[in-house]
Protein backbone atom coordinates (compact mmCIF):
# COMPACT_ATOMS: atom_id res chain seq x y z
CA UNK A 1 0.00 0.00 0.00
CA UNK A 2 1.44 3.44 -0.88
CA UNK A 3 2.03 5.80 2.03
CA UNK A 4 0.13 8.58 0.25
CA UNK A 5 -2.53 8.15 -2.35
CA UNK A 6 -4.36 10.94 -4.11
CA UNK A 7 -7.43 9.92 -6.09
CA UNK A 8 -9.27 12.04 -8.60
CA UNK A 9 -8.44 15.23 -6.73
CA UNK A 10 -10.20 18.41 -7.90
CA UNK A 11 -9.85 21.86 -6.39
CA UNK A 12 -11.55 25.09 -7.36
CA UNK A 13 -10.84 28.61 -6.09
CA UNK A 14 -14.23 30.17 -6.64
CA UNK A 15 -14.81 29.98 -10.36
CA UNK A 16 -11.20 29.07 -11.13
CA UNK A 17 -10.68 25.31 -11.44
CA UNK A 18 -7.10 24.70 -10.39
CA UNK A 19 -7.08 20.88 -10.39
CA UNK A 20 -9.25 18.45 -12.28
CA UNK A 21 -8.96 14.83 -11.26
CA UNK A 22 -5.34 14.44 -10.22
CA UNK A 23 -4.17 10.93 -9.32
CA UNK A 24 -0.83 10.17 -7.76
CA UNK A 25 0.69 7.96 -5.14
CA UNK A 26 3.91 7.99 -3.16
CA UNK A 27 5.45 4.73 -2.06
CA UNK A 28 6.89 4.39 1.43
CA UNK A 29 10.56 5.44 1.47
CA UNK A 30 10.58 7.04 -1.97
CA UNK A 31 10.89 10.54 -3.37
CA UNK A 32 8.16 11.55 -5.79
CA UNK A 33 8.66 14.81 -7.60
CA UNK A 34 5.82 16.86 -8.97
CA UNK A 35 6.93 19.15 -11.78
CA UNK A 36 5.11 21.51 -14.09
CA UNK A 37 4.95 25.08 -15.35
CA UNK A 38 3.83 28.08 -13.34
CA UNK A 39 0.20 27.80 -12.48
CA UNK A 40 0.03 24.09 -13.28
CA UNK A 41 -1.43 23.39 -9.86
CA UNK A 42 1.53 21.96 -7.94
CA UNK A 43 1.11 24.14 -4.87
CA UNK A 44 -2.62 23.57 -4.94
CA UNK A 45 -2.04 19.80 -4.93
CA UNK A 46 0.13 20.06 -1.82
CA UNK A 47 -2.33 22.40 -0.14
CA UNK A 48 -5.17 19.98 -0.74
CA UNK A 49 -3.13 17.07 0.58
CA UNK A 50 -2.24 18.86 3.82
CA UNK A 51 -5.79 20.11 4.36
CA UNK A 52 -5.18 23.81 3.69
CA UNK A 53 -7.76 23.87 0.91
CA UNK A 54 -10.82 21.70 0.71
CA UNK A 55 -11.04 19.71 -2.52
CA UNK A 56 -14.27 19.89 -4.49
CA UNK A 57 -13.93 16.21 -5.33
CA UNK A 58 -11.59 13.32 -4.78
CA UNK A 59 -9.76 11.75 -1.89
CA UNK A 60 -6.46 11.88 -0.09
CA UNK A 61 -5.42 8.69 1.70
CA UNK A 62 -2.59 8.43 4.20
CA UNK A 63 -1.75 4.79 5.05
CA UNK A 64 -4.90 3.91 3.15
CA UNK A 65 -7.06 6.00 5.48
CA UNK A 66 -8.87 9.07 4.14
CA UNK A 67 -7.69 12.37 5.59
CA UNK A 68 -9.84 14.56 3.36
CA UNK A 69 -11.84 16.96 5.50
CA UNK A 70 -9.46 16.88 8.45
CA UNK A 71 -7.99 20.17 9.62
CA UNK A 72 -4.32 20.85 8.75
CA UNK A 73 -3.22 20.56 12.38
CA UNK A 74 -4.91 17.17 12.66
CA UNK A 75 -3.15 15.93 9.55
CA UNK A 76 0.24 17.02 10.92
CA UNK A 77 -0.39 14.76 13.88
CA UNK A 78 -0.78 11.79 11.54
CA UNK A 79 2.81 12.20 10.40
CA UNK A 80 2.64 14.54 7.43
CA UNK A 81 4.65 17.74 7.42
CA UNK A 82 4.16 20.43 4.79
CA UNK A 83 6.91 22.92 4.11
CA UNK A 84 4.89 25.52 2.20
CA UNK A 85 5.69 27.67 -0.81
CA UNK A 86 7.49 30.81 0.35
CA UNK A 87 8.85 28.85 3.35
CA UNK A 88 6.25 29.90 5.89
CA UNK A 89 8.77 31.23 8.38
CA UNK A 90 7.42 33.18 11.34
CA UNK A 91 9.56 36.28 10.91
CA UNK A 92 8.50 37.75 14.26
CA UNK A 93 9.74 34.70 16.17
CA UNK A 94 13.32 33.66 16.82
CA UNK A 95 14.94 30.77 14.98
CA UNK A 96 14.75 28.79 18.18
CA UNK A 97 11.02 29.48 18.57
CA UNK A 98 10.38 28.55 14.93
CA UNK A 99 12.11 25.23 15.49
CA UNK A 100 10.19 24.65 18.71
CA UNK A 101 6.91 25.20 16.87
CA UNK A 102 7.94 22.49 14.42
CA UNK A 103 7.70 20.08 17.34
CA UNK A 104 4.59 21.80 18.73
CA UNK A 105 2.45 18.70 19.15
CA UNK A 106 5.20 16.39 20.37
CA UNK A 107 5.54 15.42 24.02
CA UNK A 108 8.60 13.15 23.69
CA UNK A 109 11.04 15.87 24.74
CA UNK A 110 14.13 13.68 24.75
CA UNK A 111 13.47 12.58 21.18
CA UNK A 112 12.74 16.17 20.12
CA UNK A 113 16.14 17.12 21.46
CA UNK A 114 17.79 14.36 19.45
CA UNK A 115 15.97 15.55 16.34
CA UNK A 116 17.16 19.08 16.99
CA UNK A 117 20.73 17.82 17.07
CA UNK A 118 20.08 16.02 13.78
CA UNK A 119 18.77 19.23 12.26
CA UNK A 120 21.86 21.09 13.48
CA UNK A 121 24.06 18.44 11.84
CA UNK A 122 22.21 19.01 8.58
CA UNK A 123 22.20 22.80 8.94
CA UNK A 124 25.00 23.96 11.25
CA UNK A 125 24.18 27.55 10.34
CA UNK A 126 20.90 27.38 12.24
CA UNK A 127 22.66 26.60 15.47
CA UNK A 128 24.61 29.85 15.25
CA UNK A 129 21.44 31.84 14.69
CA UNK A 130 19.14 30.46 17.38
CA UNK A 131 18.38 33.70 19.21
CA UNK A 132 18.02 35.78 16.06
CA UNK A 133 14.66 36.81 14.68
CA UNK A 134 13.87 34.46 11.81
CA UNK A 135 12.92 37.43 9.62
CA UNK A 136 16.53 38.56 9.63
CA UNK A 137 17.84 35.30 8.13
CA UNK A 138 18.93 35.25 4.51
CA UNK A 139 16.63 33.54 2.03
CA UNK A 140 18.78 30.41 2.00
CA UNK A 141 18.95 30.29 5.78
CA UNK A 142 15.18 30.67 5.92
CA UNK A 143 14.85 27.69 3.62
CA UNK A 144 17.10 25.66 5.91
CA UNK A 145 14.99 26.73 8.86
CA UNK A 146 11.80 25.75 7.05
CA UNK A 147 13.09 22.29 6.24
CA UNK A 148 14.64 21.81 9.65
CA UNK A 149 11.43 22.90 11.34
CA UNK A 150 9.37 20.51 9.24
CA UNK A 151 11.71 17.68 10.23
CA UNK A 152 11.14 18.42 13.91
CA UNK A 153 7.58 17.19 13.52
CA UNK A 154 9.31 13.85 12.82
CA UNK A 155 7.20 13.32 9.72
CA UNK A 156 6.86 10.06 7.85
CA UNK A 157 5.83 12.07 4.82
CA UNK A 158 7.41 15.43 4.00
CA UNK A 159 5.84 17.77 1.44
CA UNK A 160 8.34 20.28 0.07
CA UNK A 161 7.17 23.16 -2.13
CA UNK A 162 10.02 24.54 -4.24
CA UNK A 163 12.78 24.28 -1.65
CA UNK A 164 15.39 25.55 -4.16
CA UNK A 165 13.49 28.69 -5.14
CA UNK A 166 15.68 31.78 -5.13
CA UNK A 167 18.81 30.05 -3.89
CA UNK A 168 22.32 30.38 -5.32
CA UNK A 169 23.36 27.38 -7.45
CA UNK A 170 25.73 26.08 -4.81
CA UNK A 171 23.06 26.19 -2.14
CA UNK A 172 20.65 24.45 -4.50
CA UNK A 173 23.12 21.56 -4.70
CA UNK A 174 23.32 21.48 -0.91
CA UNK A 175 19.55 21.51 -0.47
CA UNK A 176 19.11 18.62 -2.89
CA UNK A 177 21.89 16.68 -1.18
CA UNK A 178 20.09 17.18 2.12
CA UNK A 179 16.77 16.11 0.61
CA UNK A 180 18.42 12.84 -0.42
CA UNK A 181 19.94 12.49 3.04
CA UNK A 182 16.59 13.02 4.74
CA UNK A 183 15.04 10.45 2.43
CA UNK A 184 17.78 7.94 3.24
CA UNK A 185 16.98 8.39 6.92
CA UNK A 186 13.55 6.95 6.09
CA UNK A 187 11.37 9.97 5.34
CA UNK A 188 9.09 9.68 2.31
CA UNK A 189 9.12 12.88 0.27
CA UNK A 190 6.75 14.60 -2.12
CA UNK A 191 8.86 17.25 -3.82
CA UNK A 192 7.44 20.09 -5.90
CA UNK A 193 10.10 21.76 -8.04
CA UNK A 194 10.69 24.19 -10.86
CA UNK A 195 14.22 22.90 -11.14
CA UNK A 196 13.12 19.78 -13.02
CA UNK A 197 16.67 18.76 -13.79
CA UNK A 198 17.74 18.44 -10.16
CA UNK A 199 14.39 17.11 -9.03
CA UNK A 200 14.33 14.28 -11.57
CA UNK A 201 17.87 13.51 -10.57
CA UNK A 202 17.11 12.85 -6.89
CA UNK A 203 13.57 11.44 -7.25
CA UNK A 204 12.51 7.85 -7.70
CA UNK A 205 9.32 8.66 -9.49
CA UNK A 206 7.88 11.77 -11.11
CA UNK A 207 4.56 13.25 -12.07
CA UNK A 208 4.21 16.03 -14.62
CA UNK A 209 1.29 18.38 -14.06
CA UNK A 210 -0.16 20.50 -16.85
CA UNK A 211 -3.04 22.91 -16.28
CA UNK A 212 -4.39 21.04 -13.33
CA UNK A 213 -4.14 17.50 -14.65
CA UNK A 214 -1.50 14.78 -14.78
CA UNK A 215 0.21 14.84 -18.18
CA UNK A 216 2.84 12.16 -17.58
CA UNK A 217 4.06 10.02 -14.76
CA UNK A 218 6.52 7.26 -14.20
CA UNK A 219 10.09 6.46 -13.27
CA UNK A 220 12.07 9.67 -12.75
CA UNK A 221 15.10 8.59 -14.79
CA UNK A 222 12.88 7.39 -17.64
CA UNK A 223 10.96 10.66 -17.69
CA UNK A 224 14.17 12.66 -17.60
CA UNK A 225 15.26 11.01 -20.82
CA UNK A 226 11.89 11.27 -22.57
CA UNK A 227 11.76 13.78 -25.39
CA UNK A 228 8.66 15.64 -24.22
CA UNK A 229 10.08 16.27 -20.78
CA UNK A 230 13.47 17.24 -22.15
CA UNK A 231 11.86 19.74 -24.45
CA UNK A 232 9.32 21.26 -22.07
CA UNK A 233 11.05 21.12 -18.71
CA UNK A 234 14.76 20.54 -19.13
CA UNK A 235 15.28 23.27 -21.67
CA UNK A 236 16.98 21.20 -24.36
CA UNK A 237 16.26 18.26 -26.66
CA UNK B 1 4.36 70.78 43.03
CA UNK B 2 2.03 68.88 45.30
CA UNK B 3 -0.79 69.17 42.76
CA UNK B 4 1.51 67.94 40.09
CA UNK B 5 2.57 64.84 42.04
CA UNK B 6 -0.99 64.12 43.04
CA UNK B 7 -2.04 64.13 39.42
CA UNK B 8 0.90 61.96 38.51
CA UNK B 9 -0.29 59.35 41.02
CA UNK B 10 -3.74 59.32 39.47
CA UNK B 11 -2.31 59.20 35.95
CA UNK B 12 -0.21 56.16 36.76
CA UNK B 13 -3.15 54.35 38.34
CA UNK B 14 -5.53 55.13 35.49
CA UNK B 15 -2.77 54.48 32.95
CA UNK B 16 -2.28 50.98 34.23
CA UNK B 17 -6.01 50.38 33.69
CA UNK B 18 -5.90 51.78 30.15
CA UNK B 19 -2.98 49.47 29.54
CA UNK B 20 -4.92 46.43 30.75
CA UNK B 21 -7.82 47.22 28.42
CA UNK B 22 -5.54 48.14 25.53
CA UNK B 23 -3.93 44.70 25.81
CA UNK B 24 -7.21 43.04 24.90
CA UNK B 25 -7.71 45.26 21.84
CA UNK B 26 -4.20 44.66 20.69
CA UNK B 27 -4.14 40.91 21.22
CA UNK B 28 -7.34 40.36 19.29
CA UNK B 29 -6.20 42.68 16.54
CA UNK B 30 -2.85 40.92 16.40
CA UNK B 31 -4.46 37.57 15.83
CA UNK B 32 -7.63 38.35 13.86
CA UNK B 33 -6.79 41.75 12.35
CA UNK B 34 -9.98 43.45 13.40
CA UNK B 35 -10.97 45.86 16.15
CA UNK B 36 -13.14 44.15 18.68
CA UNK B 37 -15.49 47.00 19.46
CA UNK B 38 -17.25 44.89 22.05
CA UNK B 39 -14.08 44.85 24.14
CA UNK B 40 -14.90 48.01 26.07
CA UNK B 41 -18.26 46.50 26.99
CA UNK B 42 -16.48 43.52 28.47
CA UNK B 43 -14.59 46.02 30.61
CA UNK B 44 -17.94 47.49 31.75
CA UNK B 45 -19.19 43.98 32.40
CA UNK B 46 -16.15 43.45 34.61
CA UNK B 47 -17.01 46.49 36.70
CA UNK B 48 -20.67 45.52 37.05
CA UNK B 49 -19.91 41.88 37.76
CA UNK B 50 -17.59 43.14 40.47
CA UNK B 51 -20.42 45.22 41.89
CA UNK B 52 -22.94 42.37 41.75
CA UNK B 53 -20.53 39.82 43.21
CA UNK B 54 -19.43 42.02 46.09
CA UNK B 55 -22.99 43.09 46.93
CA UNK B 56 -24.10 39.45 46.94
CA UNK B 57 -21.14 38.27 49.00
CA UNK B 58 -21.52 41.06 51.52
CA UNK B 59 -25.18 40.24 52.10
CA UNK B 60 -24.62 36.45 51.95
CA UNK B 61 -21.97 36.57 54.69
CA UNK B 62 -23.74 39.39 56.51
CA UNK B 63 -20.62 41.48 56.43
CA UNK B 64 -20.94 44.81 58.11
CA UNK B 65 -18.18 47.30 58.58
CA UNK B 66 -14.90 46.88 56.74
CA UNK B 67 -15.00 43.77 54.54
CA UNK B 68 -12.47 40.97 55.09
CA UNK B 69 -9.28 40.94 53.02
CA UNK B 70 -10.24 37.92 50.93
CA UNK B 71 -13.29 39.64 49.48
CA UNK B 72 -11.47 41.86 46.99
CA UNK B 73 -9.39 39.09 45.38
CA UNK B 74 -12.41 36.78 45.29
CA UNK B 75 -14.51 39.39 43.50
CA UNK B 76 -11.63 40.09 41.12
CA UNK B 77 -11.38 36.42 40.20
CA UNK B 78 -15.15 36.15 39.83
CA UNK B 79 -15.26 39.11 37.46
CA UNK B 80 -12.40 37.68 35.43
CA UNK B 81 -14.02 34.26 35.17
CA UNK B 82 -17.42 35.64 34.20
CA UNK B 83 -15.93 37.92 31.55
CA UNK B 84 -13.67 35.14 30.31
CA UNK B 85 -16.74 32.98 29.72
CA UNK B 86 -18.58 35.83 28.03
CA UNK B 87 -15.53 36.50 25.84
CA UNK B 88 -15.39 32.82 24.91
CA UNK B 89 -19.08 32.82 23.97
CA UNK B 90 -18.83 36.01 21.93
CA UNK B 91 -15.93 34.63 19.93
CA UNK B 92 -17.63 31.29 19.33
CA UNK B 93 -21.03 32.62 18.35
CA UNK B 94 -20.28 35.95 16.70
CA UNK B 95 -16.75 35.93 15.28
CA UNK B 96 -15.78 32.33 14.57
CA UNK B 97 -18.44 31.84 11.86
CA UNK B 98 -16.93 34.88 10.12
CA UNK B 99 -13.35 33.60 10.02
CA UNK B 100 -13.30 33.69 6.23
CA UNK B 101 -15.60 36.71 5.77
CA UNK B 102 -14.30 40.17 4.81
CA UNK B 103 -12.95 42.21 7.74
CA UNK B 104 -15.73 44.75 7.36
CA UNK B 105 -18.38 42.14 8.16
CA UNK B 106 -16.55 41.23 11.33
CA UNK B 107 -16.19 44.87 12.29
CA UNK B 108 -19.91 45.48 11.91
CA UNK B 109 -20.63 42.33 13.88
CA UNK B 110 -18.39 43.65 16.65
CA UNK B 111 -20.42 46.86 16.79
CA UNK B 112 -23.55 44.72 16.98
CA UNK B 113 -22.15 42.67 19.83
CA UNK B 114 -21.21 45.89 21.60
CA UNK B 115 -24.76 47.24 21.34
CA UNK B 116 -26.15 43.91 22.46
CA UNK B 117 -24.00 43.88 25.59
CA UNK B 118 -24.86 47.48 26.41
CA UNK B 119 -28.56 46.84 26.17
CA UNK B 120 -28.69 43.40 27.75
CA UNK B 121 -26.71 44.94 30.60
CA UNK B 122 -29.59 47.32 31.29
CA UNK B 123 -32.21 44.62 31.69
CA UNK B 124 -33.33 44.11 35.25
CA UNK B 125 -34.66 40.91 36.69
CA UNK B 126 -34.72 41.39 40.46
CA UNK B 127 -32.74 38.76 42.34
CA UNK B 128 -32.37 40.37 45.71
CA UNK B 129 -33.47 43.58 47.35
CA UNK B 130 -31.83 46.40 45.43
CA UNK B 131 -30.08 43.97 43.08
CA UNK B 132 -31.08 43.04 39.57
CA UNK B 133 -29.65 40.81 36.91
CA UNK B 134 -28.04 41.74 34.71
CA UNK B 135 -27.48 45.22 36.04
CA UNK B 136 -30.36 47.57 35.44
CA UNK B 137 -30.48 51.04 34.02
CA UNK B 138 -29.69 53.18 37.03
CA UNK B 139 -26.29 54.07 38.48
CA UNK B 140 -25.10 52.17 41.54
CA UNK B 141 -22.38 52.58 44.08
CA UNK B 142 -19.66 49.99 44.41
CA UNK B 143 -19.43 48.76 48.03
CA UNK B 144 -16.22 49.71 49.71
CA UNK B 145 -13.91 46.71 49.67
CA UNK B 146 -10.86 48.62 50.80
CA UNK B 147 -10.40 50.99 53.71
CA UNK B 148 -10.06 54.49 52.32
CA UNK B 149 -6.55 54.71 53.66
CA UNK B 150 -3.56 56.72 52.58
CA UNK B 151 -0.51 54.55 52.22
CA UNK B 152 1.86 57.44 52.00
CA UNK B 153 1.37 61.12 52.65
CA UNK B 154 3.96 63.64 51.61
CA UNK B 155 3.80 67.25 52.64
CA UNK B 156 4.92 70.19 50.57
CA UNK B 157 4.39 73.19 52.73
CA UNK B 158 0.66 73.52 53.09
CA UNK B 159 -0.10 70.96 50.42
CA UNK B 160 -0.14 67.21 50.69
CA UNK B 161 0.31 64.43 48.23
CA UNK B 162 -1.61 61.30 49.13
CA UNK B 163 -0.84 57.91 47.68
CA UNK B 164 -3.95 55.95 48.48
CA UNK B 165 -4.13 52.25 49.19
CA UNK B 166 -6.47 51.89 46.24
CA UNK B 167 -3.94 53.45 43.84
CA UNK B 168 -1.23 51.10 44.99
CA UNK B 169 -3.50 48.09 44.74
CA UNK B 170 -4.56 49.06 41.24
CA UNK B 171 -1.02 49.57 40.00
CA UNK B 172 0.33 46.45 41.67
CA UNK B 173 -2.51 44.22 40.40
CA UNK B 174 -2.31 45.65 36.91
CA UNK B 175 1.44 45.26 36.67
CA UNK B 176 1.24 41.73 38.04
CA UNK B 177 -1.27 40.84 35.33
CA UNK B 178 0.86 42.48 32.64
CA UNK B 179 3.93 40.57 33.76
CA UNK B 180 1.93 37.35 33.74
CA UNK B 181 0.82 38.14 30.19
CA UNK B 182 4.38 38.96 29.17
CA UNK B 183 5.50 35.56 30.46
CA UNK B 184 2.60 33.84 28.72
CA UNK B 185 3.20 35.51 25.36
CA UNK B 186 7.00 35.53 25.26
CA UNK B 187 8.06 32.63 27.42
CA UNK B 188 5.64 29.77 26.81
CA UNK B 189 4.82 27.35 24.02
CA UNK B 190 1.25 28.64 23.94
CA UNK B 191 2.56 32.21 23.63
CA UNK B 192 4.80 31.25 20.72
CA UNK B 193 1.77 29.61 19.11
CA UNK B 194 -0.23 32.83 19.63
CA UNK B 195 2.47 34.89 17.95
CA UNK B 196 2.71 32.36 15.12
CA UNK B 197 -1.06 32.46 14.53
CA UNK B 198 -0.91 36.24 14.58
CA UNK B 199 1.84 36.23 11.95
CA UNK B 200 0.27 33.70 9.61
CA UNK B 201 -2.71 31.55 10.47
CA UNK B 202 -2.32 29.04 7.64
CA UNK B 203 1.31 28.37 8.35
CA UNK B 204 0.63 28.10 12.06
CA UNK B 205 -1.85 25.32 11.35
CA UNK B 206 0.88 23.49 9.41
CA UNK B 207 2.89 23.35 12.63
CA UNK B 208 0.13 21.33 14.22
CA UNK B 209 -1.17 24.34 16.17
CA UNK B 210 -4.94 24.12 16.78
CA UNK B 211 -5.59 27.61 15.48
CA UNK B 212 -9.20 27.94 16.62
CA UNK B 213 -8.30 27.02 20.16
CA UNK B 214 -5.43 29.49 20.24
CA UNK B 215 -7.75 32.24 19.00
CA UNK B 216 -10.27 31.34 21.69
CA UNK B 217 -7.64 31.47 24.39
CA UNK B 218 -6.46 34.85 23.15
CA UNK B 219 -9.98 36.22 23.32
CA UNK B 220 -10.58 34.86 26.79
CA UNK B 221 -7.28 36.27 28.02
CA UNK B 222 -8.13 39.72 26.68
CA UNK B 223 -11.59 39.60 28.24
CA UNK B 224 -10.15 38.61 31.61
CA UNK B 225 -7.71 41.50 31.58
CA UNK B 226 -10.54 43.89 30.72
CA UNK B 227 -12.60 42.45 33.56
CA UNK B 228 -9.77 43.06 35.99
CA UNK B 229 -9.46 46.62 34.72
CA UNK B 230 -13.21 47.17 35.10
CA UNK B 231 -13.24 45.92 38.66
CA UNK B 232 -10.15 47.87 39.68
CA UNK B 233 -11.60 50.98 38.08
CA UNK B 234 -14.77 50.66 40.12
CA UNK B 235 -12.71 50.48 43.30
CA UNK B 236 -11.16 53.84 42.53
CA UNK B 237 -14.30 55.42 41.06
CA UNK B 238 -17.14 53.67 42.89
CA UNK B 239 -19.98 55.50 41.18
CA UNK B 240 -21.01 52.98 38.52
CA UNK B 241 -22.85 54.37 35.53
CA UNK B 242 -25.39 52.23 33.72
CA UNK B 243 -23.78 49.90 31.19
CA UNK B 244 -24.43 52.00 28.09
CA UNK B 245 -23.32 55.30 29.61
CA UNK B 246 -21.04 57.51 27.53
CA UNK B 247 -18.45 57.63 30.29
CA UNK B 248 -17.78 53.94 29.66
CA UNK B 249 -17.67 54.47 25.93
CA UNK B 250 -15.09 57.20 26.33
CA UNK B 251 -12.93 55.09 28.63
CA UNK B 252 -12.99 52.23 26.15
CA UNK B 253 -12.15 54.62 23.36
CA UNK B 254 -9.14 55.98 25.21
CA UNK B 255 -7.87 52.49 25.86
CA UNK B 256 -8.29 51.81 22.16
CA UNK B 257 -6.33 54.97 21.36
CA UNK B 258 -3.66 53.70 23.76
CA UNK B 259 -3.43 50.46 21.78
CA UNK B 260 -3.15 52.32 18.48
CA UNK B 261 -0.62 54.83 19.78
CA UNK B 262 1.52 52.02 21.20
CA UNK B 263 1.28 50.11 17.92
CA UNK B 264 -1.76 47.93 17.51
CA UNK B 265 -0.90 44.25 17.59
CA UNK B 266 2.08 44.89 19.84
CA UNK B 267 1.67 43.76 23.45
CA UNK B 268 4.40 45.95 24.90
CA UNK B 269 3.12 48.85 22.84
CA UNK B 270 -0.29 48.58 24.48
CA UNK B 271 1.27 48.93 27.92
CA UNK B 272 3.37 51.89 26.84
CA UNK B 273 0.35 53.47 25.14
CA UNK B 274 -1.82 53.01 28.23
CA UNK B 275 0.52 54.88 30.53
CA UNK B 276 1.32 57.49 27.92
CA UNK B 277 -2.30 58.31 27.17
CA UNK B 278 -3.17 58.68 30.84
CA UNK B 279 -0.15 60.89 31.46
CA UNK B 280 -1.04 63.11 28.56
CA UNK B 281 -4.67 63.23 29.55
CA UNK B 282 -4.04 64.22 33.14
CA UNK B 283 -0.91 66.29 32.62
CA UNK B 284 -2.50 68.08 29.70
CA UNK B 285 -5.38 68.98 31.91
CA UNK B 286 -3.03 70.11 34.64
CA UNK B 287 -0.41 72.06 32.76
CA UNK B 288 -1.78 73.11 29.43
CA UNK B 289 -5.36 73.72 30.38
CA UNK B 290 -4.36 76.15 33.12
CA UNK B 291 -2.36 78.12 30.67
CA UNK B 292 -5.29 78.17 28.29
CA UNK B 293 -7.61 79.31 30.99
CA UNK B 294 -5.24 82.10 31.95
CA UNK B 295 -4.85 83.24 28.38
CA UNK B 296 -8.48 83.27 27.56
CA UNK B 297 -9.73 83.73 31.12
CA UNK B 298 -12.16 80.87 30.76
CA UNK B 299 -12.56 77.73 32.79
CA UNK B 300 -12.86 75.15 30.12
CA UNK B 301 -9.84 73.12 31.22
CA UNK B 302 -11.60 70.03 32.55
CA UNK B 303 -13.71 69.56 29.46
CA UNK B 304 -10.67 69.59 27.23
CA UNK B 305 -8.85 66.56 28.60
CA UNK B 306 -10.18 64.20 25.97
CA UNK B 307 -8.96 66.55 23.28
CA UNK B 308 -5.33 65.97 24.28
CA UNK B 309 -5.75 62.23 23.95
CA UNK B 310 -7.10 62.40 20.45
CA UNK B 311 -4.63 65.08 19.46
CA UNK B 312 -1.85 62.70 20.46
CA UNK B 313 -3.50 59.97 18.43
CA UNK B 314 -3.52 62.18 15.35
CA UNK B 315 0.07 63.29 15.83
CA UNK B 316 1.34 59.75 16.34
CA UNK B 317 -0.57 58.49 13.32
CA UNK B 318 0.88 61.29 11.19
CA UNK B 319 4.45 60.78 12.33
CA UNK B 320 4.50 57.01 12.74
CA UNK B 321 1.37 55.39 11.32
CA UNK B 322 2.21 51.98 12.79
CA UNK B 323 2.23 53.39 16.33
CA UNK B 324 5.23 53.82 18.61
CA UNK B 325 6.30 50.18 18.84
CA UNK B 326 4.50 48.86 15.79
CA UNK B 327 6.49 47.53 12.88
CA UNK B 328 5.20 47.30 9.34
CA UNK B 329 4.90 43.67 8.32
CA UNK B 330 7.59 42.50 5.96
CA UNK B 331 7.72 39.06 4.51
CA UNK B 332 10.78 37.85 2.71
CA UNK B 333 9.99 35.81 -0.37
N1 LIG C 1 -6.02 31.59 -3.68
C1 LIG C 1 -6.26 31.48 -5.01
N2 LIG C 1 -7.33 32.09 -5.55
C2 LIG C 1 -7.59 32.00 -6.88
N3 LIG C 1 -6.84 31.30 -7.72
C3 LIG C 1 -5.77 30.67 -7.25
C4 LIG C 1 -5.41 30.72 -5.87
N4 LIG C 1 -4.29 30.01 -5.68
C5 LIG C 1 -3.96 29.53 -6.90
N5 LIG C 1 -4.83 29.91 -7.83
C6 LIG C 1 -4.80 29.56 -9.26
O1 LIG C 1 -4.75 28.16 -9.38
C7 LIG C 1 -3.84 27.77 -10.38
C8 LIG C 1 -2.79 26.83 -9.81
O2 LIG C 1 -1.99 27.56 -8.91
P1 LIG C 1 -0.79 26.90 -8.09
O3 LIG C 1 -0.32 27.88 -7.11
O4 LIG C 1 -1.23 25.59 -7.59
O5 LIG C 1 0.29 26.70 -9.24
P2 LIG C 1 1.79 26.18 -9.13
O6 LIG C 1 1.89 25.00 -10.05
O7 LIG C 1 2.19 25.98 -7.75
O8 LIG C 1 2.58 27.40 -9.78
P3 LIG C 1 4.04 27.97 -9.43
O9 LIG C 1 5.02 27.08 -10.06
O10 LIG C 1 4.04 29.31 -10.08
O11 LIG C 1 4.15 28.03 -7.97
C9 LIG C 1 -3.25 29.05 -10.95
O12 LIG C 1 -3.94 29.33 -12.16
C10 LIG C 1 -3.55 30.09 -9.92
O13 LIG C 1 -3.78 31.33 -10.50
MG1 LIG D 1 3.56 26.88 -6.53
Amino acid sequence: MPLLEVKNLSVAYGAIKALHGVDLSVEQGQILTLIGCNGAGKTTTLRAISGMVRPSAGQVLLDGKPVTGLKPHEIVRLGMSHCPEGRGIFANLTVDENLALGAFMRRDHAAVNQDRQRVFTLFPRLKERLKQNAGTLSGGEQQMLAIGRALLARPRLLLLDEPSLGLAPQLVQTIFRIITEINQQGVTILLVEQNAHMALNVAHRAVVLETGAVAMSGDAKALASSDEVKKAYLGHG
Amino acid sequence: MADFLQILVTAVAVGSLYALIALGYTMVYGILKFINFAHSDVFVLGAWTGFTASTLLISRFSISGPPPLWLGPLVLVTAMVVCGLVGFTIERLAYKPLRKAPRLNVLITAIGVSLLLQNVGQLQFPIAPDLALPFGASPKRMPELLPDAALLTMSFGDNQVVIGLVDVIIVVSAITLMLALEVLVYRTRLGAAMRAVSFNTDNAALMGIPVDRVISITFVTGAMLAAAAGFLYSMKYPGLNQPAHEVWVLLGLKAFVAAVVGGIGNVRGAVLGGFLIALIEFMGQFVWARTLDQWFSTSMAPTLRDVYVFAVLIIVLLVKPTGLLGTPIREKV
